[in-house]
């Protein structure tokens, strides 16, 4: 009895109930030339302007240097990625901008200013500017003869954005508004000639969006913030004071700030993904390298298997990862395709793809940013003493990494969002959960499949195990759903529990899809360390996924409710016995011989 | 002006070096290659002059197809079109005489090449291209000015500089200072693909040496640290267990 069917139209959050063909994804071995290229120019950037000044950019002494090197990367072409020709940019698609940020990920402080810049700062113009608005902010953007920022955040209001307090008030004459408050943790804010504005006109509930000039007057700004890490990233608190924003700087409509911010930061999230996945990669082959030539006891460290351990794990979730972002953003491209091939005006066309995949969005903001967390943390455990030395490079990695968990909405707010948006879905009827999750409850209920004749073919087991650890999420979503209704979202736990399990099922899918198709490109022999890599993550999926499932039936049934839901986790979580360490070590000694990261 | 720059295909210069096939050939698995860096000294030059004084710029490499990235990575950079010889770049007389023949009949004022390759590193195709064509060559050349049909080169000398005018045509070997380090911008990145790669054969070449092994460098040995205190062990050392004193 299967629950789980085939289909071809991919829609947001359905992987959770149907099957995904292998040839349908889009995995980063696909690069074509002129984007390595791209990608390339960035690592080389980096190479040249950044990293011989990292410390330089760290102190903040120069409050040119940023803006310098923005202008920079804004000569190299690199700010308009996204922004179509007409407007001096090169109109590119989301996967291409996601691997720019991905390979300036390691750029430390300066990847968080032109995030900023190219992606909140300048996408809500471009999404929701009317064309006046876009012929006169987008080709300076592009260029970087301006520079943005996004302010949303305030004191008072952070995760409850909505909440924000400062006011836009229309003048007598109707020209202009009158903007007052006060806004926080702005990154760019020190350098920033543009603002994307939160403000609530007049006595509205709903927040609206402003493009604000710093040369509209009446801003003022406290000293840079200190913070743990991204030193060099201009963080500002920023006041408003009877700032004159003229009237056809309002962004879109009335009251639609909110809706705005939401789907702005969907790209945000996306991109933000990417970006610690290059960030990650860059860490791996630090600590590669340091294992080759760190010596203790005769040997490198590298030949240690605790160090092979965490090497291999760094990689094999950084490979996972980086499997399911680019699999989304591609996605998000083909679903904007279509749309616009159905007549959809191109920006429009753009945020309806990315509200389709909102769910995916910010499963990888939380995935992305918990990778790099990891492999920043055991960077450091490689470099041992090293690694807390200020002067060696793992310092400003570990520091660095921490933001990426709480901006663009905390991880918190971004696994209760997953869920609470799959759930909607289900409610509206765009996705059916709820007839597969009864499905998966009949099938609780019957006699077990042993599933002899199903374990054929490339990746069989490995598919059997997804599919049942999709079943093991309808089973508890189901469950919780029935038990507490509307008051689901007082249970966070449980939310947290049920995001897990969609996260690790969305990202173990991808690495799957990516080496099963790999597999079809390059051949089985020449793919087996890639295997090893989308084995491990799988394996611990299953194992994470099954340890948060325990916890979240305990909580939802008793008695023999528990006892049948536990019994069917277990035969929904069961793996066969697989030799992770060999598995590991395999990886590591791969990683090891090439010196670095090296799966391109 | 019309100025041809010669461009390896060469392995990143982080790449581990290993051999295959009874250490005859270079095993490229997993290789990322470049422009030979020098060479992209070269290529951002005479850039530079195109942007100061006006130039056409030509690349071209002895290569197979695998090469064309490569190549054009120099046209994203700037380079106006480009040729490839089709050949496997055999030795350095035979890549020469590949170069020289395409410029011969060509007019180039200027021939600029790195001043080696950074994989086997001869330094000698300049030579043997102005040789071929009959006219000046120059390397190790750090700084390149154009004033009419005049060039003056800094080039570099055991210890020092040494300053040399000499009329164009010439053949150069360049090496860093002598332009800043350029990074294709997204629009040569873009046009690269429209501007044209001509493939030519190769001509009939003789063939003045055989390749029979290679061999890479024995491993390091130990390192032994001694304290800046005690020299007299550093000498002992030295003489009797190193045995280089
Ligand atoms: C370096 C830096 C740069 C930034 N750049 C910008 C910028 O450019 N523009 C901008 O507008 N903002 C920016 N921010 C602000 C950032 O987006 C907010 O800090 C973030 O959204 C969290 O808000 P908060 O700080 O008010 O935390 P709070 O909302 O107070 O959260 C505190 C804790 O409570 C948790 N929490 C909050 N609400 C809930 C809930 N409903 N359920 C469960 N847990 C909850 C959070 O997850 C968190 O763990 C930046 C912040 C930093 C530190
Ligand atoms: C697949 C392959 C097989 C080879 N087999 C052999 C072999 O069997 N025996 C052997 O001795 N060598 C072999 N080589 C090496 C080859 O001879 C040299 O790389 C090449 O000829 C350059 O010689 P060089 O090192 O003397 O260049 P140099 O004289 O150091 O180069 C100076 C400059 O000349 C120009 N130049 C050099 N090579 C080229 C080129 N191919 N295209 C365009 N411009 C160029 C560049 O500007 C370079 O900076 C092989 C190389 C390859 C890639």
């Amino acid at each position: 009895m299967e629950t789980i069917e085939q289909t071809t139209a991919i829609m947001g959050g359905e992987f959770l109930i149907k099957e995904t063909e292998a040839s349908t994804v889009f995995i980063p071995e696909e690069w074509s030339e002129e984007q390595k290229m791209i990608f390339q120019t960035c690592k080389d950037f980096l190479a040249k302007e950044v990293y011989p000044r990292l410390d330089e950019i760290d102190s903040q002494k120069d409050p040119e240097l940023m803006p310098e090197l923005m202008g920079k990367a804004g000569k190299l072409g690199l700010l308009g990625i996204s922004i179509p020709e007409k407007w001096g940019g090169y109109g590119m698609d989301l996967n291409t901008t996601m691997m720019i940020v991905d390979a300036l990920g390691s750029g430390h402080s300066f990847v968080v200013a032109l995030s900023a810049h190219t992606g909140i700062g300048t996408l809500p113009i471009l999404y929701y500017g009317n064309e006046a608005q876009k012929d006169k902010y987008l080709p300076k953007l592009a260029s970087g003869e301006m520079k943005s920022a996004y302010c949303l955040t305030e004191p008072d209001s952070g995760s409850d954005a909505n909440a924000a307090k400062t006011r836009a008030t229309l003048s007598e004459d109707g020209t202009h508004y009158l903007m007052n408050g006060q806004k926080m943790w702005i990154t760019n804010g020190g350098f920033a000639d543009l603002f994307i504005v939160f403000a609530k006109i007049e006595d509205d509930k709903i927040l609206s969006a402003f493009i604000v000039e710093k040369s509209f007057g009446g801003i003022t700004m406290n000293e840079e913030e200190k913070k743990m890490g991204i030193k060099g990233s201009s963080t500002r608190q920023i006041f408003f004071n009877d700032c004159k924003v003229p009237v056809e700087n309002l962004l879109y409509d009335r009251g639609k700030g909110f809706k705005i911010a939401v789907n702005i930061l969907n790209v945000g999230r996306i991109k933000l993904a990417s970006s610690c996945i290059g960030g990650s990669k860059d860490i791996i082959t630090t600590a590669v390298k340091y294992a080759n030539e760190r010596k203790q006891f005769g040997k490198s460290i590298g030949e240690f298997g605790a160090i092979k351990y965490k090497l291999a794990e760094m990689a094999s979730r950084t490979f996972a990862s980086e499997s399911a972002v680019y699999r989304t953003g591609s996605n998000i491209d083909k679903a904007y395709d279509s749309y616009v091939n159905e007549g959809m005006e191109p920006a429009q066309a753009r945020l309806k793809a990315l509200e389709e995949f909102a769910i995916e969005c910010a499963i990888m903001k939380v995935h992305g940013s918990e990778v790099l967390d990891y492999c920043a943390d055991e960077g450091v455990q490689i470099f041992g003493g090293m690694g807390y030395s200020a002067d060696a490079p793992m310092d400003r990695a570990y520091r660095d990494s921490r933001i990426n968990r709480i901006f663009e909405g905390t991880n918190e707010i971004n696994r209760l969002l997953t869920i609470d948006m799959l759930l909607k879905r289900a409610m509206k009827g765009r996705i059916d959960l709820m007839g597969p999750a009864m499905k998966v409850a009949k099938e609780l209920t019957s006699i077990p499949d042993f599933g002899v004749s199903e374990d054929e073919g490339l990746f069989a087991k490995e598919k059997k195990a997804l599919r049942n650890l999709k079943k093991a999420g309808l089973m508890i979503s189901g469950a919780a759903v029935q038990k507490f209704m509307q008051k689901l979202a007082d249970e966070q736990e449980i939310l947290m529990n049920l995001a897990d399990m969609l996260i690790e099922g969305y990202v173990a899918e991808s690495a799957l899809l990516r080496v099963e198709k790999l597999i079809g490109l390059r051949g089985e022999e020449n793919c087996s360390i890639q295997t090893d890599m989308m084995r491990i993550y799988l394996y611990e999926a299953v194992e994470n996924a099954s340890r948060v499932a325990k916890e979240a039936i305990y909580a939802i049934a008793e008695g023999d409710e528990q006892r049948m839901m536990l019994m069917g986790l277990k035969r929904f979580t069961k793996m066969e016995p697989f030799n992770l360490k060999e598995a590991r070590r395999r990886v590591a000694n791969h990683l090891l011989d090439k010196n670095e990261y090296s799966f391109k | 002006m019309k100025i041809l720059v010669c461009i390896t295909h060469v392995p990143d210069t982080t790449s581990r070096i290993a051999f295959t096939d009874g250490d005859t050939k270079f095993d490229s698995n997993g290789v990322q290659y470049i422009i030979g860096p020098y060479d992209d000294y070269a290529v951002a030059r005479a850039v530079e002059l195109k942007e100061s004084q006006g130039a056409t710029i030509t690349v071209v490499n002895v290569g197979r197809v695998e090469t064309e990235p490569t190549i054009r990575k120099a046209l994203a950079i700037g380079a106006d079109d480009a040729i490839r010889i089709n050949a496997e770049p055999e030795d350095s007389y035979f890549v020469a005489k590949q170069i020289a023949n395409v410029a011969k009949d060509s007019g180039y004022d200027l021939i600029l090449m790195g001043r080696e390759s950074i994989d086997f590193n001869g330094g000698v195709v300049h030579g043997i291209v102005g040789e071929l064509l009959e006219i000046p060559s120059v390397s190790s050349v750090m700084k390149l000015d154009i004033d009419g049909n005049v060039a003056k080169i800094a080039r570099e000398i055991e210890g020092g500089k040494e300053y040399i005018e000499l009329e164009m045509p010439f053949v150069a070997g360049c090496q860093e200072p002598i332009a800043e380090w350029k990074i294709p911008n997204m629009r040569g990145i873009m046009t690269a693909r429209s501007k044209p790669l001509n493939v030519v054969d190769p001509v009939d070449t003789d063939h003045l040496d055989k390749l029979v092994r290679f061999e890479l460098p024995p491993p390091k040995g130990d390192i032994k640290m001694i304290d800046p205190e005690h020299m007299e062990e550093l000498v002992s050392l030295l003489k009797n267990e190193a045995k280089v004193l």
